[in-house]
């Protein structure tokens, strides 16, 4: 970690002058000199404000600029691109060095593509609207819901597994849809990573409430959101090496203050 | 009975097209199974396409999810004939006090043909069930069935309208000369001919509608799209679309022959 910190500090010392070759990134990424970064289209609050990731506004915005600044790589160097999911996994050229959107790290998506270390742990939260909204936070009274998520998310699995619904849960494609079909009350609730359900329920739905949280730290496979990269990918460790010194530092803590401070005060879900 | 030289001759040269049919079908296929392998990316499409474990951990769950599309196939196909007959035949109302119904009729068709499929299912599957109503009837099931009537029976209308214009005018006179009134003429004489004629290009909208009914996915069924999305998901591999497609052809194809097979009778019946 020594070491890593002394690369770190000369490169900031000696910033684009020494940039000739000593940086761990050099040779690795897309664009010589450049770290292309993919979101989704559109990318969400808090993840990003306001759709424009170039503003370094949002949490993972901002942990894109720190590391890029950790791996010494200037702000200016730092390209935004937009994919899908479907983009992101695909086999061949990739058109980003990582991509962030929430990727949760699972060891089934890791035999196909890299994660990087992971930079958030995320707890699911449950978000019910109507009448819902005052199901106690325990898994026998949330089980007789009627369930909703977005079926290309880590939510499906846990929805089944744990909270295992007696009807059949439907799913969407993206949040908007999961919302529109709240408000259709054509379900009760849905099951987001805590931040997207915070946002949901103060912006998007109304009379929704968020009814409990499913810790990232107890539950057997923790949601932890890591950058994706191609599988193979030389940047990985570069990458690792900047969010354990942003880890290490406090960095990453204070980010996740600034943009996350407020998940807290929700409930768990009893057993 | 002695075949003719003619005959022989003949006989000669089918054999001889047949030979070169089967060697230069044999040649393509040797070079598409011998070279496709050499380009440079295989390996990892097929890895991330036809990835065998992860084709028999997801086939059953989609065999599953196909019960689904099935059922919803089931009841939409006869509301649709029902619904596209009614249709065929206010288009072909005479009487001038019933114009209004021509004009509805033609109407109808338009929109409904002149609108994705898609767009239909999300605008009556999430926006009529946003007006209030209950549970059970906001259900994605009934709206989203709705929304394939709807589009289905304009197309349907369309052919059935076809068939009819098809009975040459004279039937229609020889039918009221023999005292037939209006309506006993389309029943007896006009109907019958023009259904059988439009059957194989019916067939086609069925394999059509079969496909389609993966659209009502968006809105919440979890069939067997939605099913092979989730575990492409999962496993950031689209080995299961590859599974979803190979269901799908197993229905499809059959079906298809079936539909040439009707319509090659119909023609030589005609000639």
């Amino acid at each position: 970690m020594k070491t890593l910190l002394l690369t770190t500090v000369l490169t900031f010392a000696a910033g684009a002058a020494l940039a000739g070759g000593h940086a761990c990134y050099e040779g690795k990424t897309l664009t010589e000199g450049k770290l292309t970064v993919a979101t989704g289209n559109p990318a969400y609050y808090p993840w990003v404000m306001d759709d424009n990731p170039a503003s370094g506004m949002g949490f993972e915005a901002a942990v894109a600029y720190a590391v890029a600044e950790e791996m010494g790589i200037a702000a200016d160097d730092v390209t935004w691109v937009r994919t899908s999911f479907d983009e992101a996994i695909q086999p061949g050229a990739k058109n980003f060095d990582v991509n962030m959107q929430q990727y949760s790290i699972t060891a089934e998506r890791e035999e196909m593509v890299d994660f990087s270390s992971p930079y958030y742990s995320a707890a699911m939260a449950v978000l019910a609207v109507g009448d819902a909204t005052s199901t106690p936070a325990e898994l026998s009274a949330l089980k007789e819901l009627k369930w909703g998520a977005v079926g290309s998310t880590t939510a499906v699995p846990k929805l089944i597994e744990t909270i295992a619904p007696t009807s059949q849960p439907l799913l969407y494609g993206d949040n908007a849809d999961v919302t529109a079909a709240m408000q259709a009350g054509q379900i009760d609730a849905a099951l987001f990573d805590l931040p997207t359900a915070l946002f949901l329920s103060a912006v998007m739905i109304e009379g929704s409430k968020i009814i409990g949280q499913f810790p990232a730290a107890s539950s057997e496979t923790p949601d932890q959101f890591g950058m994706l990269m191609e599988e193979g990918s030389a940047l990985k460790e570069c990458v690792d090496a900047a969010l354990a010194s942003l880890t290490e530092s406090g960095k990453l803590a204070e980010i996740e203050a600034q943009w996350l401070q407020d998940t807290t005060g929700v409930p768990l879900i009893a057993e | 009975m002695s075949r003719t030289r003619r005959q022989i001759y003949e006989d000669k040269l089918r054999r001889r097209s047949l030979l070169i049919a089967g060697a230069s079908s044999l040649a393509v296929f040797a070079a598409v199974i011998i070279l496709v392998p050499l380009a440079p990316g295989w390996e990892k499409v097929a890895k991330s396409f036809f990835n065998w474990s992860v084709f028999q951990r997801t086939f059953p769950g989609l065999i599953e999810a196909f019960l689904q599309n099935i059922m919803i196939f089931a009841w939409s196909a006869p509301m649709i004939a029902i619904l596209g007959l009614i249709i065929a035949l206010m288009r072909d109302v005479r009487s001038p006090v019933l114009f209004p119904l021509r004009i509805f009729g033609a109407a109808y068709t338009d929109i409904f043909r002149g609108l994705p499929v898609i767009l239909t299912v999300y605008l009556i599957g999430f926006g009529i069930p946003g007006l209030g109503l209950p549970r059970p009837w906001n259900s994605p099931y009934i709206w989203g069935t709705v929304a394939l009537v709807l589009t289905y029976s304009a197309y349907v209308a369309e052919i059935f309208r076809g068939g009819i214009d098809s009975v040459h005018t004279s039937q229609r006179a020889a039918a009221q000369s023999l005292g037939l009134s209006e309506r006993d003429t389309m029943r007896y004489v006009i109907l019958p001919q023009a259904i059988r004629r439009v059957i194989p290009a019916q067939m086609n909208m069925l394999i059509a509608l079969q496909k389609d009914v993966a659209l009502l996915s968006f809105i919440g069924p979890v069939e067997i799209f939605r099913q092979a999305g989730v575990f492409k998901s999962l496993m950031a591999n689209f080995t299961p679309y590859v599974g979803a497609a190979m269901i799908f052809l197993a229905v499809t194809i059959p079906a298809t022959r079936y539909a040439d097979y009707l319509m090659s009778r119909q023609a030589k019946e005609r000639s």
